[in-house]
């Protein structure tokens, strides 16, 4: 009796410790230093993929946008006339690999296409949002 | 007795009219006589970048840039004096990429007068290109105007002795925005050749400059900078009528500082953004210049083009032929000082497209 009292006093402890760990709202220096290192190191992963070649014949993103101007992330989801419809930055992207790259669109979940997105938008930090903008 | 017009000399006379029919009416030269200097034409093809893939493979859509602009020049009517070659002719300064270019521009119908482009030398340090294609320091004369070509894409030897192979050089000085790259700089042995090149030179007479990057400062994280521009500025200001006409920025820009004026060529490649959309960095794009329309990507040739240029009594009048887009004129206005261009220079009438943010 006194051994399941013993088990049932740590598990409660455990619980409530791991229910501590989870509180959202409770985050130090240290977790913003290390959050903001795991973000940098996406953004550097696309900067490389930025400057590489995507496709099949060695044109990467930067040969027309470098430190990724001229792509306003902050202005989509917006209307394309040349697509006729809204579509998102990632839309653009893929469409920027198929044709001055001629490769093949990334998926829109594929970590490449998330290290893409954080760089082209990391370049443009400070920029307020402007939707729809052409 | 009457010349029978039979059905083939008929269509090519008739193909030949219309071609001349469809040239802008600013191609007309009008002769003066003898007065000196004389006006006359050339035409300007810059920043190819042929880029090799494999084999016998290149991009493709560089390779009809540079076609459709020689092919143009080839109908230009009345024939221009010369072609001026603005560099970057290719991307990473690879033979087949360079002998890809010199098959290319072969099928030139005049002589071609050669500037030398950063992705033209770091691979080789301008080997092939003094061997098999010009000289990228020299001068010459033409219907008394002295034109001066200069090798402005040099560098310091510290960040040259930086690379452990060519490849590797070539590939850091061929990204726009390296973080490790290294500014421009026409060098003092230039400098010195420049002034004795210059000192028998009557201060009236016009002085036409091409360099690949622009001889002043815009900005520096691009390179669209050379580091001793104004050593360079001082050589030529004592000369009346200058101008410096660049390649290297892929876009309409222009510019006047003292007496020099400052005009750049479009790349016959792809067009590159201004400045003021990379907002994280201090830029010095001159105010002076409107900008062209923004570039639209599904069309491939937009934003790209070449330049006639018209001397007319010593200035230049620049013709940007735009592809896609509606040509670009500037001409020098003598009561400013400074080139405009003569649509737009007005703020009212500029459109939106050439909004850049």
């Amino acid at each position: 009796m006194k051994k399941e009292v013993f088990l049932g006093i740590i598990v409660f402890i455990a619980v409530v410790l791991n229910c501590n760990n989870g509180r959202a709202d409770e985050f130090t220096k240290k977790d913003l230093k290390k959050w903001h290192k795991e973000f940098m190191t996406v953004v550097k992963e696309g900067e490389r993929l930025f400057h590489s070649a995507l496709g099949k014949n060695k044109v990467s993103c930067d040969m027309c946008h470098p430190n990724a101007a001229n792509t306003h992330p902050e202005t989509y989801p917006k209307f394309q006339k040349q697509i006729g419809k809204v579509v998102a930055l990632r839309d653009m992207i893929n469409w920027c690999i198929q044709n001055p790259l001629e490769g093949e669109p990334l998926k829109l979940d594929d970590p490449k296409m998330i290290a893409l997105e954080a760089y082209i938008t990391y370049e443009r930090r400070g920029k307020p949002l402007s939707p729809g903008r052409h | 007795m009457k010349k029978k017009i039979s059905r083939r000399s008929f269509v090519k006379k008739g193909l030949g009219a219309m071609a001349l029919a469809s040239l802008p009416l600013g191609l007309v030269e009008i002769s003066w006589g003898k007065n000196n200097p004389q006006n006359f034409t050339f035409a300007y093809i810059s920043d190819s970048h042929l880029t090799h893939i494999k084999g016998t493979e290149f991009v493709r859509n560089f390779d009809k840039g540079l076609k459709k602009a020689v092919m143009e020049c080839n109908f230009m009517s009345p024939r221009p004096d010369f072609v001026v070659y603005g560099g970057d002719l290719a991307q990473l300064g690879k033979r087949e990429e360079l002998e890809h270019g010199l098959e290319i521009m072969s099928a030139l119908r005049h002589p071609v007068k050669w500037v030398i482009g950063e992705h033209d030398f770091y691979l080789d340090l301008g080997k092939f290109w003094e061997d098999k294609i010009s000289k990228t320091t020299y001068s010459f004369d033409h219907k008394g105007v002295h034109f001066v070509v200069l090798n402005s894409i040099l560098t310091y030897d510290s960040w040259m002795k930086k690379w452990k192979t060519p490849q590797e050089r070539m590939s850091n000085m061929a990204r726009l925005d390296n973080p490790n790259g290294s500014p421009f700089m026409v060098g003092e042995r230039q400098i010195k050749w420049l002034k004795k090149d210059l000192a028998n030179v009557s201060k009236d007479t016009p002085i036409v400059v091409m360099s690949h990057s622009p001889l002043y400062k815009i900005f520096k994280p691009w390179n669209f900078w050379t580091d001793d521009a104004e050593k360079v500025q001082a050589v030529l200001s004592p000369f009346k009528k200058v101008t410096v006409l660049h390649g290297h920025v892929h876009q309409i820009l222009y510019n006047q500082i003292g007496n020099i004026t400052f005009e750049a060529m479009m790349s016959t490649a792809w067009p590159w953004p201004y400045p003021v959309s990379y907002t994280q960095k201090p830029n010095q794009v001159p105010k002076l210049t409107v900008f062209m329309n923004r570039a639209d990507p599904f069309h491939e040739r937009d934003a790209t083009g070449w330049s006639i240029l018209n001397l007319e009594n010593g200035r230049v009048t620049n013709h940007y032929k735009l592809w896609e887009n509606k040509d670009r004129v500037l001409r020098y206005d003598e009561k400013l000082g400074a080139p405009v261009d003569t649509l737009y220079q007005d703020p009212a009438k500029r459109i939106p497209p050439q909004e850049h943010y």
